[in-house]
């Protein structure tokens, strides 16, 4: 916290794709020119009409955004304080957030002129998006998903080879996000001459966490103009869940500089935060991993150690740079939730809105179930809902103890 | 070479391109197999420079032999400290080979960079390779090897173009690494006459040694290189011979650096 106050926190990264100490770009030679082209397109791109007109075309006709800004009563009414309200992008096509970046990015792989993708997942989304998009611009892909994830995200698996995609399971380390992007960035080495790799979250080298957030902040903005057209005013608190933190950062941006709007990212606790969990910014210190650095959970000698959470999605021992950054600076608050809460926020939303909700956004949950009791009753908690439960069932069926 | 430049980190690194012939550089894992015998056996089988590699969890520019040795020696537990032993007893029983410390970032900077650098210096550690930290961001570790007379060795790639190259030589020292293939560590190797253009193309530039690595396996590939190179590197084929005979490696490992240094020393002579 001895960071000086920035004037805005909408700022960032500087021009070397620093968000204060964190980010920059920590890759291969041989991925340098790479990852500088990219960032020259991304330039341009922003700034051209075309290019935001298409995105925003395909998020709205595609997609289908805007996704509905939702209030939650008979949630808020059981938890009985501050009003629940929900960004619902888990109605976007394929489920959750992670579209927005997909379309985002294979519209610049296509600027250009890259011809195959690749990308990692974890709890299949992003894989799943990314898929989709490829078959939607009849690009062939390849998705680096670890064993592990494989075995327990069937659903998603099968998904993303119906949508044309190639699924290399990945069976080093633990086998799980942190191994699959390994797996990737070693793909992307041998291939770069004609190969784009669509990050899923915002983390990685510059410009990645930039452009993740960017394509992501649309989740932000139509929330921030549906608040102010529902209610005439903006939220008091946003929560959102954090794995590498694309759909949190995606709320959060448009809010940093209205300083009446708390924040509050959730991470995976796991088990707990003495035992096996997810939760880099609590658990962890900074260090470098996957092209930036960040919050790890590491060992003592820098050695990186597996994330553990129900959510496949938060299983990630790293976080995105930006969020390092606001945590250091206080702008953001970050808690964590553990698998149980997680299972207990699940079950309360299906049961008080009729709402599915994905692992992901059940930490969220479970974060307002918390803190919205000590809330005023006319104060506004939103949270992101950034993605549906479909691909969690089996899983919660097996945490449940019930036999599918 | 003066009697003087040896003995010191960047004399050993300069002497060992100044022998008259081409330099033979051997890299194996820290901690993966009898580690001291295998260092020995390197520079008994001819090896010029050592590159000792520190493991980490995340290997993300090595193949598949590379990856599991990494594996195979955080494994067994070895650390950082563990590491800096070996360097340390290395440089007691051969003062004047060059060893130079490869590995990736995180566990050079994890006590700090200034640490870290103090520490290989003190182990008698001539050169650091760290894969993922490129020019850009060479504050992280760069002042802090150099302020401890330890010489930053870079990559350079196929991907790294001309404008590129003065920005990847510029700070670094001992020699340049010049990675043949767009690729990971222990894949295919690149053609003989893209290598040959490639460190010409460096060499109008570099004031310094260019040694060129990836995908060199035999004496019939290294012998080539050395022709047009100053050094070639040779790793997964060596961390495959420790993977193949464990305790036992020491033996193969002599006979492999062997032929190669046989290859790589005659293939022409240089000016010293």
């Amino acid at each position: 916290m001895n960071a000086p106050i920035p004037n805005s926190f909408r700022t960032q990264p500087d021009a070397q794709g620093h968000f204060g100490q964190f980010g920059g770009r920590y890759v291969a030679e041989t991925l340098m020119p790479l990852i500088l082209d990219l960032e020259t397109e991304y330039r341009k791109a922003k700034v051209d009409p075309a290019f935001q007109a298409e995105f925003d075309d395909l998020l709205e006709h595609y997609v289908g955004r805007p996704s509905p800004l939702y209030f939650a009563p008979r949630l808020t009414e059981e938890l009985g304080g501050a009003q629940v309200w929900f960004k619902r992008d888990e109605l976007n096509h394929t489920g959750a957030h992670k579209i927005n970046n997909c379309i985002g990015q294979i519209l610049l792989a296509i600027r250009m002129g890259k011809t195959r993708i690749i990308a990692e997942t974890g709890a299949g989304q992003h894989g799943v998006a990314t898929a989709t998009v490829c078959a939607r611009f009849g690009l062939p892909c390849v998705i680096f998903m670890g064993a592990t994830d494989v075995a327990r995200q069937a659903p998603n698996v099968f998904r993303m080879k119906l949508l044309g995609a190639e699924v290399v399971p990945v069976t080093a380390g633990a086998a799980t996000l942190k191994d699959a992007m390994n797996e990737a960035l070693r793909d992307w080495v041998a291939n770069v001459h004609d190969t784009f790799y669509i990050i899923g979250t915002a983390a990685g080298p510059h410009p990645y966490p930039e452009l993740v957030r960017d394509f992501q902040s649309v989740i932000g903005k139509e929330a921030r103009a549906q608040m102010l057209e529902r209610v005439g005013r903006l939220p008091d608190l946003l929560v959102a869940a954090i794995g590498g933190g694309s759909n949190s950062i995606g709320l959060f941006h448009p809010f940093l500089d209205d300083p009446s709007v708390k924040m509050l990212g959730v991470e995976a606790a796991g088990h707990g935060l003495d035992k096996l969990h997810a939760a880099s910014l609590a658990g962890g210190r900074p260090g470098v991993l996957h092209g930036n650095k960040t919050y790890l959970l590491q060992d003592e000698d820098g050695q990186i150690l597996e994330g553990h959470s129900i959510s496949a999605g938060l299983d990630y021992p790293g976080i995105g740079p930006e969020h390092a950054w606001l945590k250091e600076n206080g702008r953001v608050e970050y808690t964590s939730v553990t698998d149980t809460e997680a299972l207990d926020g699940f079950q309360l939303l299906c049961r008080t809105e009729g709402i599915i909700p994905a692992l992901e956004p059940a930490h969220a949950i479970a974060a307002v179930k918390k803190v919205a009791p000590t809330m005023p009753k006319d104060s506004i908690i939103l949270a992101n809902l950034c993605g549906r439960g479909d691909k969690d069932i089996f899983s919660v069926a097996e945490h449940l103890g019930v036999k599918l | 070479m003066t009697p003087t430049s040896s003995g010191t980190a960047s004399g050993r690194l300069s002497a060992a391109f100044a022998k008259g012939h081409p330099a033979l550089v051997c890299f194996v894992t820290a901690g993966d197999g009898p580690t001291p015998a295998i260092l020995d056996a390197l520079v008994e089988g001819g090896a010029d420079v050592i590159e000792l590699g520190m493991p980490f969890t995340d290997p993300m520019a090595d193949g598949p032999a590379i990856q599991l040795a990494n594996l195979r020696s955080l494994g067994a537990g070895t650390k950082t400290a563990d590491i800096l032993k070996m360097a340390t007893d290395f440089r007691a029983r051969h003062p004047d080979v060059p060893l130079v410390l490869m590995g990736y970032a995180n566990p050079m900077i994890t006590r700090g960079a200034e640490w870290f650098a103090a520490a290989a210096a003190k182990a008698g550690v001539d050169g650091v390779i760290c894969v993922d930290i490129p020019p850009e961001e060479d504050g992280e570790l760069g002042p802090y090897l150099r302020s401890a007379g330890i010489a930053p060795i870079r990559l350079a790639t196929p991907t790294t173009d001309a404008a590129r190259l003065p920005a990847v030589l510029e700070g670094s020292s001992g020699f340049l690494y010049y990675v043949s293939v767009a690729g990971i560590t222990g894949k295919q190797s690149a053609a003989l006459t893209s290598i040959e253009d490639a460190v010409a193309r460096i060499k109008q530039t570099a004031q310094i040694p260019v040694a060129v690595g990836f995908g060199v396996r035999t004496p019939e590939q290294a012998g080539p290189i050395a022709k047009v190179a100053d050094g070639v590197v040779v790793g997964s084929a060596i961390v495959d011979l420790v993977a193949e005979h464990g305790e036992n490696a020491a033996g193969p490992v002599r006979d492999l650096v062997s032929a190669l240094a046989n290859a790589v020393h005659s293939a022409r002579k240089v000016e010293a």
